[in-house]
């Protein structure tokens, strides 16, 4: 815990690779705000940095993971989910973070979205969704809202959006949340809560892509998207996750909607085979053995 | 139910259990899979074993996931493997392509099936040869296996795993769905008389690494996931330090290292069997269910009192070119039975450079070639 703000300001900084900036993101985009967010909720928790490995996909969003001085693993295009999932599993004591864009979590990667939150796998999904494809140039998405403008619907969308806390809900997320990029504080306290809490956690964040997206939406700058936000955000904590889609030009139902707690991926994985070999020996233990061996064979 | 752990003794399994098993005394405790026929076997072995053996096994929701997880369980820091068939095979490919930009230690089992598309899911094929080698996008070198028996299905998949923490990328088992469902004997050795290679860790604390610096044979030290090290890892072309390059120099000194880290280590990587290849008129030259065939029509044709030779391709990639120019200089046909249109025919053709002939005797899959269709060909070869 830490409440000077100065101080905090320096802790985060280690927590970014300096010899990385300047960043690609364009001037008004929100995801740099979003991953300031994360990092200052981070330093807020007495997570061992060491332990905290960060997983993004490919998009303009995805490009985080290589921002931050902390194990991060840039991968392929849908597929940060499951490189989490195999991180996570392999060594219970990391502290894993996926952190990409909408289409990277719900078009291409949509499948083992659903399927990690069914499982409960225990990690972080920060998923800014910023309603297209901001890297390839602003098409539209499985987040674009109707009738939107972009470079692969040039007269209007007509295709049906995803409500994503909705689909992360029904798919079994035991933390289902949605701020905009605007909601710095309350963003970096639902990511702290998320980060100090086990299961598979999932936080929408609304920002602003004023390059694309909102150039083709009456929207030009930064400041444009996030005055909407504030004009159209109704903080609504424990609004039923189906009654939260967004309309283009909307209002934008933001909160924490779903927190519970039901047994993880490994918790349920333990039980089975504690019924199966007996409890003389957990799977904890076991884990730690094999750390053990790998360590004690680099020497 | 007590935990079993590593097998030792001689069993009775078929190629499937017996490349699970190798992967158990190779020291993988991470499996992620899909199932697919006819390599389901291996996954399912994985899942009543891995538990015994305190490791992790997770059925995933496709092989793009089964993949991107395996990759993900190795930076961990624990062996991990997947098994499948054509079908997922060719859905692994991009990732596979992020494990080798990545040098990413791991193991894909390909237990073939007759392709293209669904084919034969429950007969043989050998038609993901050239897929093995080239299959993602982008040029690199890959390590692929290709194993003869069950035996050979546990022995290689120690193999593989040796190699691919060795020289840090991927390593390919390629067996075909003949030697996968053959049972035969087995023999596992206890685990002290197994010699396992370990991972290459960084010798110099975390502020001094620098993660994709290669030690003298290209091969980088790798940290893991939660040691402090704080390091990038990306699919982007990369400097030494991990971090995104985008020219073609970068992407010059990178690739070139990606692919020379396997050349110039081959005569390490290579393995190939030769019997009677010295003296002979015609040489055989085939790998996995096919060899076996090979080996039978050789001896029939031996029984004529022809000058046959039989080389067998353990390692198929990186492929034995110097052994093959050589033999070429000595004989006077190639004769190379697989089942496929002719994929490692291209190869042994091409290092043969004209100095021999090369013969293909294709078969499109569904069973293996009949011995009497190749000694046939080899008494032609000699007329
Ligand atoms: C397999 C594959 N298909 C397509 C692409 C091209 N591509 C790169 S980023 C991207 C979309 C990213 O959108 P999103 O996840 O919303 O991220 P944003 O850029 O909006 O932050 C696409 C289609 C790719 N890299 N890989
Ligand atoms: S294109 Fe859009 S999402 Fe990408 S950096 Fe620019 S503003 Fe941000
Ligand atoms: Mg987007």
């Amino acid at each position: 815990m830490n409440d000077d703000g100065s101080e905090q300001t320096q802790e985060m900084d280690q927590y970014l690779r300096e010899d990385r900036m300047p960043h690609i993101w364009c001037p008004g985009c929100g995801i740099g705000s979003v991953l300031h967010c994360f990092l200052s909720a981070l330093v807020k928790t007495d997570i061992d940095a060491d332990k905290v490995c960060v997983v993004s996909g490919i998009g303009c969003t995805g490009r985080a993971a290589g921002y931050v001085h902390l194990d991060s693993f840039h991968t392929t295009h849908g597929r940060a989910i499951p490189f989490a999932t195999g991180l996570k599993l392999a060594n219970p004591e990391l502290q894993v973070v996926v952190f990409s864009g909408d289409g990277d979590l719900v078009a291409i990667g949509g499948n083992h979205l659903i399927h990690a939150a069914r499982r409960n796998i225990d990690m972080t999904i920060i998923c800014v969704n910023n309603f297209n494809y901001g890297m390839t140039g602003g098409q539209l998405g499985p987040t674009t809202p109707l009738d939107a403008r972009t470079a692969t619907s040039p007269s209007g969308n007509y295709e049906r959006p995803f409500n994503i806390p909705y689909l992360a809900a029904a798919s079994g997320a035991t933390y289902v949340a949605r701020w905009t990029s605007m909601h710095v504080r309350r963003l970096e306290q639902t990511i702290n809560e998320a980060l100090l809490k086990r299961g598979f956690k999932f936080i929408e964040v609304i920002a602003p892509c004023p390059t694309v997206y909102g150039r083709m939406n009456r929207q030009p700058t930064g400041m444009d998207q996030m005055r909407y936000y504030q004009e159209n955000s109704v903080i609504q904590h424990g609004a039923d996750p189906k009654d939260v889609d967004i309309d283009l030009n909307g209002k934008i139902i933001v909160g924490k909607f779903i927190d519970i707690d039901l047994p993880t991926y490994s918790d349920l994985q333990l039980r089975v085979e504690q019924k199966a070999f007996g409890p003389e020996e957990s799977k904890g233990e076991a884990v730690k053995k094999k750390a053990a061996t790998a360590a004690s064979k680099s020497k | 139910m007590a935990r079993r752990g590593p097998l030792v003794g001689e069993f009775f399994m078929n190629g499937d259990i017996a490349c699970a098993e190798g992967g158990i005394s190779a020291g993988c405790r991470f499996f992620a899979g899909y199932p697919i026929t006819p390599a389901t076997e291996v996954a399912e072995r994985m899942a009543a074993r891995l538990p015994e053996v305190g490791g992790t096994f997770i059925q995933m929701e496709d092989e793009l996931g089964s993949m991107a997880a395996i990759l993900g369980a190795s930076w961990a820091g624990v062996k991990s493997m997947t098994s499948t068939s054509g079908p997922g095979f060719s859905l692994m490919m991009e990732n596979l392509g992020l494990g080798i930009m990545l040098e990413t230690p791991c193991v894909v089992a390909n237990i073939q099936r007759a392709g293209p598309s669904t084919g034969l899911p429950t007969l043989t094929g050998q038609g993901d040869m050239m897929q093995a080698r080239w299959g993602s996008h982008g040029p690199y070198s890959i390590i692929a296996l290709c194993p003869s028996s069950p035996q050979e299905c546990y022995y290689l998949t120690i193999k593989a795993f040796n190699l691919s923490e060795q020289y840090r990328l991927p390593v390919l088992v390629m067996a075909d769905e003949i030697v996968g469902h053959m049972s035969e004997k087995v023999v596992i050795p206890p685990p002290e008389d197994i010699p396992l290679t370990p991972r290459r860790q960084p010798t110099t604390p975390p502020g001094e690494y620098v993660p994709f610096q290669p030690d003298e044979d290209l091969v980088p030290p790798m940290a893991n996931a939660g040691d402090g090290y704080r390091f990038h890892v990306t699919g982007l072309t990369h400097d030494e330090r991990g971090y995104p390059v985008m020219t073609a120099a970068a992407q010059d000194k990178l690739v070139r290292r990606l692919i020379d880290k396997i050349e110039v280590n081959k005569a390490d990587i290579i393995e190939i069997e030769e019997d009677g290849t010295e003296d002979a008129d015609v040489i055989v030259c085939s790998y996995g269910i096919s060899a076996r065939v090979s080996q039978y029509a050789v001896e029939l044709a031996r029984g004529e009192g022809i000058k046959v030779g039989m080389l067998r391709l353990i390692t198929v990639w990186p492929f034995p070119e110097e052994r093959i120019r050589q033999l070429a200089r000595q004989t006077k046909t190639f004769i190379v039975p697989e089942i496929n249109s002719g994929q490692i025919v291209l190869e042994v053709e091409r290092c043969a450079g004209g100095k021999a002939e090369t013969l293909l005797l294709p078969h499109m899959g569904g069973s293996a070639h009949r011995p009497e269709t190749i000694l046939e060909a080899i008494r032609s070869a000699v007329k």
